[in-house]
């Protein structure tokens, strides 16, 4: 995709990973936000990619937006214990 | 203790952060001269393309601000006088240290061609500037972009990406030549050709000219004449050395500090892009303009502010950037030589990338995806990875952990070696082994 077809893109849908979670390599990470911007429910993923957490949150959907517009490569998902139950 | 701190940057926040880690009750003060304070710098780049509001670009709330208990001032550092340890600021009262981190940055060089005053020719350094930028940018008006480096296509994309016809003057033959090598800069340049960029090689400013104190055009040094609405430059960044330098500092390219973030001051410190660090490893003393080493210099400097000695060891610098829409990680060493586009380190950039080491290169790849290894002895020494970012993960892991590669490096270095499947194999094997 060229560099005006990233920027006009409409979102797409994304599998969901019902057993996953948003792991962060926060080296990578140089808190432009896209992620928090972008995430339909209003988790701050930007915080975790600082902590070097997670994203353990009751409601995030796993919808994939965050990794999908990250322009670093900084998020990605990790698989979890089915029933693991996540954080507020 | 008394802590205080120069700068906004992330190396300041990383620095306080440090402090308040071991040291709840000592006083911290932030001195700022950048009116918007804590930002993302490198995000300006999707500010300026519409992918982000500018609010979005601020990572702390005040709440944070709060947690971490420090005063903030908004205000320009004029002197720093040892002998007291006092700093003097621009029309306000002077400040006590015990502990004094520099962490003022970067900014970039001014461009040095007559009509440089003229508004409407801009650099990207601050906010500030990136919010001129789009005040000016006009759908369908056209703006001239000089420069190399990560700065000079975020400026060139952001002004396409707003409607501007865009022209991108390159000085020499290619791209970023002391980074990438020819055919990266050729993928690169392609890509920029069909989003509608007009790149001109070997071309060079020789003056601009203006109306009503408005630029309005450039002529180039072969006489061709580009009229242009906006002239945005990006030709490298230079340490902010004034304080540095009236205070008696050591100073080189950069601030001078040891492993530590120490200056030849033992109570001043020096971290970001403005501190030219001593590497134990190397023996070096080099600049980065990056955002993660700026992160944990700051922090190592605020653990040693608050008297815990703690050296910075210096990974292998990487950067995962966006080059004309194509995901670019740059990891290690992996180019040689001077850029005729840039006067000195460009922001986003390493010096580490340019020192020429013993190794061999291994490439693959077609145009969208292409990796490039430099093979050393017995290590990786250097990757580029554009596109696909499978193997981006991997390699930073295998060169930031200095990993033995003896038993791949023959399949490497063979000729049409599928390098990509060899470092795959070997990175899972590895993982399940371990």
């Amino acid at each position: 995709m060229t560099f005006l077809g990233i920027f006009k893109r409409d979102a797409k849908k994304h599998t969901v990973l019902a057993s996953g979670q948003v792991v962060p390599d926060p080296a990578r990470c140089v808190q432009c936000g896209i992620c928090t911007y972008n995430c339909p429910i209003g988790i701050d993923v930007r915080v975790h990619a600082w902590r070097g957490e997670p994203v353990q949150h009751s409601q995030c959907l796993t919808c994939g937006e965050c990794v999908a517009r990250c322009p670093r490569g900084v998020l990605r998902f990790e698989q979890t214990d089915l029933f693991a139950k996540g954080t507020s | 203790m008394n802590c205080v701190i120069i700068g906004s940057g992330v190396a300041g926040i990383a620095a306080i952060e440090a402090i308040r880690s071991l040291d709840s009750e000592s006083s911290i003060t932030l001195i700022g001269d950048d009116p918007y304070g804590f930002y993302s710098r490198p995000g300006l780049a999707y500010y300026l393309t519409g992918e982000l509001h500018d609010r979005a670009l601020f990572p702390r709330t005040p709440d944070d601000f709060r947690n971490l208990n420090f005063r903030y001032v908004k205000g320009k550092v004029t002197k720093i006088l040892r002998a007291e340890h006092v700093l003097e600021l621009e029309d306000q009262s002077p400040i006590a240290y015990d502990r004094l981190l520099i962490a003022v940055g970067a900014q970039a060089i001014p461009l040095d061609v007559l009509g440089a005053h003229l508004e409407g020719v801009l650099k990207l350094d601050h906010m500030s500037d990136a919010k001129l930028i789009l005040k000016h940018a006009r759908r369908g008006k056209t703006a001239v972009v000089v420069g190399g480096g990560i700065t000079a296509l975020e400026l060139t994309e952001g002004l396409r990406s707003r409607g501007m016809k865009v022209h991108y003057l390159l000085r020499g033959d290619r791209y970023w030549s002391n980074v990438l090598d020819e055919h990266e800069s050729k993928i690169i340049e392609h890509r920029l050709r069909e989003e509608g960029v007009t790149l001109h090689y070997h071309a060079e400013i020789g003056e601009l000219t203006g109306r009503n104190g408005k630029v309005n055009a450039a002529r180039l040094l072969d006489g061709q004449l580009l009229k242009c609405d906006l002239l945005a430059y990006a030709i490298g960044i230079r340490p902010r050395l004034d304080l540095a330098k009236q205070a008696g500092l050591a100073i080189d390219r950069g601030n001078l500090v040891d492993e530590y973030l120490q200056t030849d001051d033992p109570d001043i410190f020096a971290a970001g892009d403005v501190a030219q660090v001593y590497d134990p490893l190397s023996g070096r003393s080099v600049l980065d303009s990056l955002w993660t080493p700026a992160r944990q210099q700051g922090y190592t400097a605020g653990l040693n502010m608050a008297g815990r000695k703690t050296a910075y060891i210096k990974a292998p610098p990487f950067n995962v950037t966006r080059l004309a829409g194509l995901t670019t990680t740059i990891l290690g060493t992996v180019g040689r030589g001077r850029d005729d586009d840039l006067v000195g380190i460009a922001r986003g950039d390493s010096e580490t990338w340019r020192q020429l080491p013993h190794s061999l290169v291994a490439q693959t790849g077609f145009d969208v995806n292409r990796l490039r290894l430099l093979v050393g002895e017995k290590t990786l020494l250097g990757a580029i990875v554009m596109g696909d970012q499978n193997l981006s993960l991997p390699l930073e892991k295998l060169i930031t952990g200095n990993v033995d590669i003896s038993p791949i490096r023959e399949k490497l270095l063979m000729p049409h070696a599928k390098i990509g499947d060899v470092i795959a194999e070997f990175w899972s094997t590895r993982n399940s082994r371990n």
